[in-house]
């Protein structure tokens, strides 16, 4: 059978643009990595209620549509007339539709400095993952380090969840919490009850502040905790005991299958690359369309309005009504005047030593980049060739961002033949033509 | 369905419904569970979604699975190196 249209990740994009497109009548399959649905934003325990709007939203698709979870996408080819979405799951899955939406989220962007691959250091989002997917606080003394409002959310979780929150370091200047952006640009209540939780608990939050070193043996025991200038540089330091530190720097939209099919991107406000999309959430390649943060980081609502965007448009409805249109121009807005307000600074490559690791697969220290850029590589492919960092299992999303930092060029959209890592013997399998 | 023990490396670990094999092994707190291959770094959970391959676990006799992806079963057998 070939659905009218496959969703590729259930989190708020993809499951608004599914459940938008099979009310209109198309026949939806959804496929998702994860054991639920929800996606980074509304992730929840086994056994937990999600936020309940979603959870409408999730049952209601649950019965129009087909949901495929705990299928992880590797890759998705075209044929004459359709897609073939290519996934493994426990078996191998293939499904085949006219028609794909793409709403694969983000990831952490992480910046390394020494010791960063210490465990009991996780990205922002893995702490936030650990608590809200599993009910595990990352640690018992956590630090909470990087830049952006998602910094608030998770400490906030963290110190309600029991821990101790040592302190949420956040690298950029800007206004403290009280007149934090997200307050000023419409989201008071929200940031307010983030604001309130850490101060309930005196939670210190500082500002010009980083974690740029990870100490311990075999687990993480201390930071090194210190005071920035506006360019990040190190002004001074103190040590911070904790047996966790939870750290961000943004996020990367994870564009790998668009690309894959061909489809155009764009530089977001950030220089961070997005898929191009038009007004109705097309993408350059016909019959592909995106939606959420693959087409620029922007948070849930956002995500959810590009969603129902795309399930509308995708539903052959003639005009998108003009109050979804405007709520998403808002919503852009709004996450182009968080991207200005959190940029990265130069000033953290000052934390690297020679010996930090850039890459952690491959184990690529600062000094063999530097060899390498010595030896004539010049741009962040041609390091990558020599030194291999970026080559490993992760291919480059740890520390893609950071090499192209210091490589001095844009970042580039990512080229992997296949979106997720699978074993040979899984691509040995005969795939199961399911549905 | 109630709490379970899963074995890792031999020695029990409890599980609640649900969790990940890397959620079971952090609560109790194993968090460093693997050694990299030129510096025998340790290694445990990062990024928590499935994306860094740092948290690797040999499962039942397949080797490197994620264990931030992959949900405990009663008697899983697992091993790190
Ligand atoms: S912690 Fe990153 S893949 Fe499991």
């Amino acid at each position: 059978m070939i659905h009218d249209l496959a969703v590729i990740g259930g989190g708020p994009a993809g499951v608004a643009g599914a459940l938008t497109a099979a009310l209109a009548g198309l026949r939806v399959v959804l496929l998702d990595g994860g054991p639920r649905l929800g996606g980074q934003y509304f992730r929840h325990a086994h056994g937990a209620e999600p936020e309940p709007r979603f959870a409408r939203q999730s049952h209601a698709l649950r019965q129009r549509a087909e949901v495929l979870l705990k299928h992880q996408v590797w890759a998705v080819s075209r044929e004459d007339d359709a897609f073939t979405v290519h996934a493994h799951g426990t078996a191998r899955a293939e499904v085949r539709a006219r028609r794909v939406l793409i709403a694969t989220g983000a990831h952490d962007r992480p910046l390394p400095f020494p010791g960063w691959d210490l465990p009991g250091v996780l990205t922002a989002g893995g702490a936030q993952a650990l608590l809200k997917g599993e009910r595990v606080p990352a640690g018992r003394r956590i630090a909470v380090a990087g830049t952006g409002p998602f910094l608030l959310p998770v400490a906030a979780g963290l110190a309600r969840a029991g821990a101790e929150v040592a302190g949420v370091f956040e690298a950029s200047g800007g206004l403290g919490l009280a007149r934090h952006p997200v307050m000023a640009l419409g989201k008071a209540g929200e940031a307010a009850g983030y604001a309130w939780a850490l101060a309930a608990r005196r939670v210190p939050y500082r500002r010009n502040h980083a974690v740029i070193a990870a100490h311990g043996e075999h687990e993480l025991r201390a930071v090194t905790v210190a005071r920035l200038d506006r360019d990040w540089n190190v002004l001074g330091t103190e040590e911070l005991e904790c047996d966790a530190l939870a750290v961000g720097y943004g996020f990367v939209p994870q564009i790998e299958l668009a690309v894959q099919l061909g489809c155009l991107t764009r530089q977001d406000a950030d220089g961070t690359p997005v898929v191009d999309v038009d007004a109705r959430q097309r993408t350059s390649v016909p019959g592909v369309w995106a939606a959420g943060e693959p087409t620029g980081v922007g948070g849930w609502e956002l995500s959810e309005t590009e969603g129902r965007i795309a399930g509308l448009a995708l539903a052959g409805a003639g005009e998108v009504p003009g109050l979804l249109l405007r709520r998403r121009a808002r919503l852009r807005a709004f996450a182009a005047a968080l991207q200005g307000a959190y940029p990265v600074r130069p000033g953290w490559q000052s934390w690297l030593t020679p010996d930090t690791l850039i890459c952690r697969c491959e184990e690529v220290p600062l000094a063999r980049v530097r060899e390498a850029q010595e030896l004539g590589a010049t741009d962040a492919r041609s390091i990558k060739l020599l030194a291999r960092p970026g080559m490993g299992w992760c291919q480059g999303r740890m520390c893609g961002y950071a090499l192209a930092c210091l490589a001095g060029e844009p970042q580039q959209p990512p080229r992997r033949p296949i979106a997720q890592p699978i074993s040979l013997g899984a691509l040995a399998e005969p795939p199961q033509k399911e549905h | 369905m109630e709490r379970f023990d899963i074995s890792v490396d031999g020695r029990a670990v409890p599980a609640e419904p649900g969790q990940t094999i890397g959620a079971a092994l952090h609560a109790a707190g194993v968090r460093s569970w693997r050694s990299t291959r030129f510096g025998g770094r340790p290694r445990g959970l990062f990024c928590g979604i499935g994306v860094c391959f740092d948290c690797l676990v040999e499962v039942n006799g397949r080797p490197a699975e994620r264990a931030c992806q992959l949900e405990a079963r009663p008697g899983d057998e697992v091993s790190t190196s």
